[in-house]
């Protein structure tokens, strides 16, 4: 029986592949990419940013935005801008300052439990290097937080608007479409994802 | 046997304290289901989520799925959502649009926007000689007993009897006409948004939350110093103090004491009001342009009056928080004893100019989305509360704050002069609570 269900899905008609570009060696050509040595840098900024995310170092997060940086989680996948639209994150440096004080402050009820985060960052894919160095990148995330004896995943994607300065990276905007958004939230986010 | 097994509810509520058993007994929670939430009007929604025919938006009455769907001649009605055949829902999604008419997903029942039945797939032959008869009412999905819509926002009642919407809201209408008579056209039109928080507590302990004027310093004090210190910033900088900084600051710039300044007005069916504390009137070009628009729809004298009125929160019992100088509300759907929905949506002023709607926009994600800087605070409460009312420790929860000197005229109860933080509303929502809890 299983043999039968094994062999039905082999000879199940294979959908036509598109035909692969050929390039004059006869070798399938790559994928047209960023050059390596930007995959890397931007690779590294995004598991450096988690990292200092997980690892609670507020001003450190903020200060990797740039001085107009935004930070924005839209309600819809649809939304293309955050400005004048209700958004579950629209925060800008002053904004993040206010949200670092309060998580800061000692009568921050909710922040007095055990807690904390664990970000993996993966599928990076440079969307777009300008000839100044900016980058705009693509990726996925996936979050564990531990509030007390509670267990949360978010998962999602993020879009960096990246800006090259002398001292490496800095966000001009940082998109995070988190998929559990559209779903009712059981409890809040209280800081950024 | 059953009749000794219901709860004596006559002795859960005194006049300044309720018994803990209120917010933890599922026994209480299916009753208060039934006497209140599937008895009383409840709010379903804002016309205008529902635009064009066809247009749905389910909604949850008490234990009830409901449908909140626009008609082909413009009436919104309100529908169980259950097909009359073998029970499905008709509407799995939370909203959108269902065409011409309902479809059941299993066996192709198809019923007009009003519910009635349109065609039932082999009528003639498979249900020849039976009870599904094109006449028979039960072939049609179910309607809200009553439905009735003020200014635009859509209220059900699943009792056939009972008072009309306007004298079960009494007074607490003001939510719907300052918020209504705040914009120039007269009208308000919903921002498709609706951000959905879940609290893990029961539903009355987000309701006497609401009012309760002597929390906001002590939950809220982080955020609102946190905000005072940016805006303090933000003001050496540029000269200006952003309201939406304002918004937050308040929190902590109006202390303790300053909140008994303010007051509540409390009245019958456990409806309250709190005013206003935060001076929504600024004087800046913004605001001066907006009320040119007031004056110019409706005369000095009447702007006057519906910028004068003082409103911080409509508490509309047993489910909806209106903030009507801020355009936005919050309709709570209890979805057991220990677990509450709430639902958060705002509105866009009718031919108000933008800057105002932003100043609302501002409201909606600072303070009621998922990311709130505040509510995050009062969550954390809301839970402590439902697993500290689980304990043997004691049998009681007191609103003995001011009791005994509320001022009461025709029914309404005022908090006295200099009183604002009494535990009045908590009184009156359980006065209301034990009134429609008696009634089997």
């Amino acid at each position: 029986m299983a043999k039968k269900a094994a062999k039905r899905i082999v000879n199940k008609p294979v959908a036509k592949k598109p035909a692969a570009k050929k390039v004059a060696s006869g070798k399938v050509a790559p994928a047209k990419g960023a050059a390596h040595s930007t995959q890397h840098a931007v690779e590294q900024f995004l598991y450096r940013q988690a990292e200092v995310l997980d690892a609670k170092r507020w001003q450190e997060y903020i200060d990797l935005f740039t001085a107009d940086g935004v930070y924005w989680m839209p309600a819809d996948p649809a939304d293309k801008h955050w400005d004048g639209i209700p958004s579950i994150f629209a925060e800008d440096r002053n904004l993040m300052t206010v949200r670092m004080k309060r998580v800061l402050h000692p009568d921050a009820w909710s922040q007095r439990p055990l807690w904390g985060t664990n970000h993996v960052v993966g599928n990076v894919i440079i969307e777009k290097e300008s000839p100044n160095g900016d980058v705009t990148a693509r990726s996925r995330f996936h979050m564990m937080e531990l509030r007390r004896d509670n267990v949360r995943h978010f998962a999602g994607s993020y879009v960096h608007e990246l800006k090259k300065t002398s001292g490496g990276y800095r966000i001009k905007q940082q998109r995070v479409d988190m998929t559990n958004a559209q779903a009712a939230f059981d409890y809040v986010l209280q800081v950024w994802v | 046997m059953l009749q000794e097994s219901i709860p004596n509810v006559a002795r859960l509520v005194e006049p300044d304290r309720v018994h803990k058993s209120v917010y933890t007994d599922e026994q209480l929670f299916n009753m208060e289901m039934e006497r209140i939430h599937e008895r009383v009007w409840i709010y379903c929604g804002h016309e205008t989520q529902v635009k064009k025919p066809g247009d749905y938006y389910t909604v949850q009455i008490g234990r009830q799925p409901m449908i909140m769907v626009r008609g082909a001649d413009g009436t919104v009605n309100v529908l169980y959502n259950r097909c009359p055949h073998r029970g499905s829902m008709i509407c799995g999604d939370r909203s959108g649009n269902t065409g011409e008419f309902f479809r059941c997903s299993y066996h192709a029942w198809t019923f007009n926007h009003d519910g009635k039945l349109k065609n039932i797939p082999m009528m003639e032959s498979g249900y020849k000689d039976t009870r599904w008869t094109r006449d028979n009412p039960d072939t049609n999905m179910k309607k809200a007993a009553r439905v009735e819509n003020y200014r635009g926002f859509v209220f059900a009642s699943l009792a056939e009897d009972g008072p009309s919407l306007l004298e079960f809201l009494g007074p607490s209408k003001i939510a719907f006409d300052d918020i209504c008579d705040r914009a120039p056209a007269g009208e308000v039109e919903v921002v498709p948004t609706c951000f959905r928080v879940i609290q893990n507590s029961n539903w009355k302990i987000f309701l006497e939350n609401q009012l309760d004027a002597l929390h906001p310093s002590v939950t809220h004090q982080s955020t609102g110093r946190a905000a005072r210190e940016v805006e303090v910033e933000i003001e050496k900088k540029t000269g200006k103090i952003p309201l939406s900084y304002h918004m937050l600051s308040a929190f902590a710039t109006v202390t303790i004491d300053k909140w008994d300044n303010f007051q509540t007005i409390n009245y019958p069916y456990g409806h309250c009001i709190l005013t206003g504390y935060m001076g929504l009137r600024p004087q800046d070009p913004d605001t001066l342009a907006y009320e040119k628009t007031l004056t110019r729809a409706y005369g000095e004298k009447r702007k006057e009056e519906i910028l004068s009125t003082n409103i911080h929160h409509v508490l509309i019992y047993p489910g909806l928080s209106v903030q009507s100088p801020l355009q936005q509300l919050r309709a709570v759907r209890p979805l057991g004893v220990n677990k509450t929905l709430t639902e958060i949506w705002h509105f866009r002023l009718k031919g108000a100019p933008e800057p105002i709607y932003r100043r609302a926009l501002a409201y909606y994600n600072l303070v009621n989305s998922p990311a709130t800087l505040i509510n995050a605070d009062d969550l954390e409460n809301f839970w402590k509360i439902q697993t500290g009312l689980g304990s043997d420790g004691g049998d009681w929860v007191s609103f003995a704050r001011y009791y005994g000197r509320d001022i009461e005229k025709n029914g309404v109860v005022e908090t006295g002069e200099g009183m604002g933080t009494s535990e009045a509303p908590m009184r009156n929502q359980m006065k209301a609570w034990a009134q429609f809890m008696a009634k089997a």
